[in-house]
């Protein structure tokens, strides 16, 4: 059934298809944007902060599989995107969604956004771990659904941990403050509290851009394998970053435009856009 | 002129400059040196003055017992012990008010007119004169509420009067919890309030505390709203024994000794000592806040 309603898409999809790229261009393009199982559905996106508008008419299938990045220069609404995604923008007042962003069948931007954030968690650009024990901190996610019994949160907190590749680390001293970790250590933390929810969607806005070059190698690490379990949607700066850690990759450019969006070697090597392809050569940034 | 005499002129008048400059920021320096110096010669002469005049008067009994012989000896005890029992009231019951409006501004409430002129409102609370509170206090809690005049019906006059302090400073404790927090917990799934419960309360609560207690030491020098509600000079059992009866007070005792006895010329050195007690026990609470603070600013990591 789902590859009947895929076969449905491709007539409409493909009259999008500009022109003047020839059969076998087009033929590329469907399958990426087919490529794998649909886990969100974003369509005709559009997005303001109060009059200024970030987002522009943003329609893309996110594959299930895998991890996506999501790059561009500074200023064109990736992050932005992210915060759409849980619904995170709407703390921000004026800020305004449209369009439809179908995930598990229903659009998000209509459904309880506390609900949503169960389900797509998410990591900030700098850690932001509370000023709690690093316990209290993974546990703190299990309790919002009213887990109280202690042995069952021990025993999500140490999977949430070693998932987040950080247990052996903190195994000895769970009742110590999180801040008396280092930079990398809590922003593994923050991840491992975002894991213990158990999310399908995790979220991660610039995870590295406030961690030194080792640090970041490992947040890439578990983004990496935590891509086996569940899907991860990062937004980067990093051309390298987004190369070692993405399957698959969304270029904004500036003014908020989906220009590009495919399996990341394939961006990389030829993109069609020329304003990407005068991104990725590092022309701007 | 030759080009040389030209430079030589230049260099002169740029010394002129330089030096006329200098003139000018030694008076400016010289002027804000004594303005600031006056300031603290107040300090310094207030402290003085009180504790030359009123360091007789202090001596055990004085902090410990209760005044005899028509205030003129013994100690004033029970009034210290009102005064702090009348603040200490105040602030537990303006707290939960003070709280509550603190986290609604800070929290929820939407920007616009609405918060704007609430805000003004508060400020304006602020700004009335005290006396009026004690009016208020009287219609409202002595008489209306049937409260009588009573420590009860100063507390809730006192606890009007900083209410806008504690809520200005809890509201800043509030604010001062960083935006990425809250992020955080929202981004768990977390309702607003199960935010402000759990993460943004307890981060906020020293500061809040801190606050208080510097609002708490504001109001206890305070005579006029209290004058009419709670309090009174020379009573037979001055040891404050019921929330529903009057009590003594540091300020109002030294009211009494000055306006209402009429051996004000024999007390000169208990009045001295008496405000000497007060200023000791704003001074003791300004300290506890500001240690309290530093306290918990060293254990900030943020």
């Amino acid at each position: 059934m789902v590859e009947e309603r895929r076969g449905a898409d491709d007539l409409q999809t493909k009259a999008t298809i500009p022109e003047e790229h020839s059969m076998e261009d087009a033929r590329q393009w469907v399958k990426r944007q087919f490529y794998g199982e649909t886990i969100i559905d974003v369509k005709n996106l559009d997005f303001y902060y109060s009059k200024k508008q970030a987002l522009q008419d943003v329609t893309i299938k996110i594959p299930k599989d895998g991890v996506t990045a999501f790059m561009g220069p500074s200023g064109c609404g990736k992050s932005t995107f992210l915060r759409t995604l849980n619904r995170m923008y709407e703390i921000i007042p004026g800020a305004k969604a449209t369009g439809s962003i179908l995930f598990e069948g229903e659009d998000l931007l209509k459904t309880d956004p506390v609900i949503l954030r169960h389900k797509i968690g998410m990591v900030f650009q700098r850690p932001n771990p509370f000023p709690k024990s690093i316990f209290d901190n993974i546990a703190y996610g299990p309790r919002i659904h009213g887990l109280r019994n202690r042995s069952k949160l021990m025993s999500i907190v140490e999977e949430s941990l070693q998932r987040a590749a950080l247990w052996d680390e903190v195994k000895d001293r769970l009742k110590d403050s999180a801040f008396a970790l280092s930079g990398g250590q809590q922003q593994r933390l923050c991840i491992a509290r975002a894991l213990a929810v158990f999310p399908k969607i995790l979220l991660m806005d610039e995870p590295c851009s406030a961690l030194d070059p080792k640090a970041s190698d490992r947040i890439e690490h578990t983004a990496r394998e935590l891509a086996e379990e569940l899907t991860v949607l990062i937004v980067t700066h990093n051309l390298q970053q987004a190369g070692r850690v993405s399957d698959n990759v969304a270029v904004f450019l500036a003014g908020g435009e989906l220009a590009e969006f495919g399996p990341t070697t394939e961006v990389f090597a030829n993109a069609q856009h020329a304003g990407v392809r005068a991104y990725l050569e590092g022309r701007f940034g | 002129m030759t080009n040389d005499q030209l430079e030589i002129k230049k260099e002169q008048d740029l010394l002129q400059g330089r030096k006329k400059r200098s003139a000018t920021q030694w008076t400016a320096f010289t002027v804000l040196g004594i303005g600031s110096l006056f300031g603290f010669f107040f300090l310094a002469l207030i402290l003085y003055w009180v504790i030359s005049q009123g360091a007789s008067a202090i001596n055990w009994e004085f902090l410990t017992s209760a005044p005899s012989n028509l205030a003129r000896e013994a100690g004033i005890a029970p009034m210290i012990l009102g005064s702090v029992y009348m603040t200490a009231g105040a602030l537990l019951v303006a707290m939960p008010f003070a709280l509550g409006s603190a986290i609604w501004l800070s929290e929820y409430a939407w920007k616009g007119w609405w918060l704007r002129a609430i805000r003004v409102g508060v400020n304006t609370l602020a700004g009335v004169p005290s006396i009026v509170f004690g009016l208020v206090g009287l219609g409202l809690f002595v008489v209306a509420l049937g409260f009588g005049v009573s420590l009860l019906a100063g507390m809730c006059t006192l606890a009007m009067l900083s209410l806008p302090i504690l809520i200005r400073a809890s509201e800043e404790a509030l604010r001062a919890v960083p935006r990425s927090f809250r992020e955080g917990s929202l981004a768990l799934g977390a309702t607003r309030w199960y935010m402000i419960r759990t993460v943004v309360l307890p981060t906020a609560i020293p500061g809040i505390l801190t606050g208080s207690v510097l609002g708490m030491a504001r109001a206890i020098g305070e005579t006029a709203p209290i004058m009419f509600t709670a309090t009174a000079f020379m009573m037979t059992n001055p040891w404050p024994h019921s929330l529903f009866e009057k009590v003594g007070t540091l300020p109002y005792h030294l009211y009494g000794l000055i306006k209402i006895s009429q051996h004000y010329n024999e007390t000169r050195h208990i009045q001295y000592g008496t405000v000497f007690v007060l200023m000791v026990v704003v001074t003791l609470l300004n300290l506890t806040a500001i240690i309290w603070r530093t306290r918990v600013r060293r254990k900030k990591a943020w």
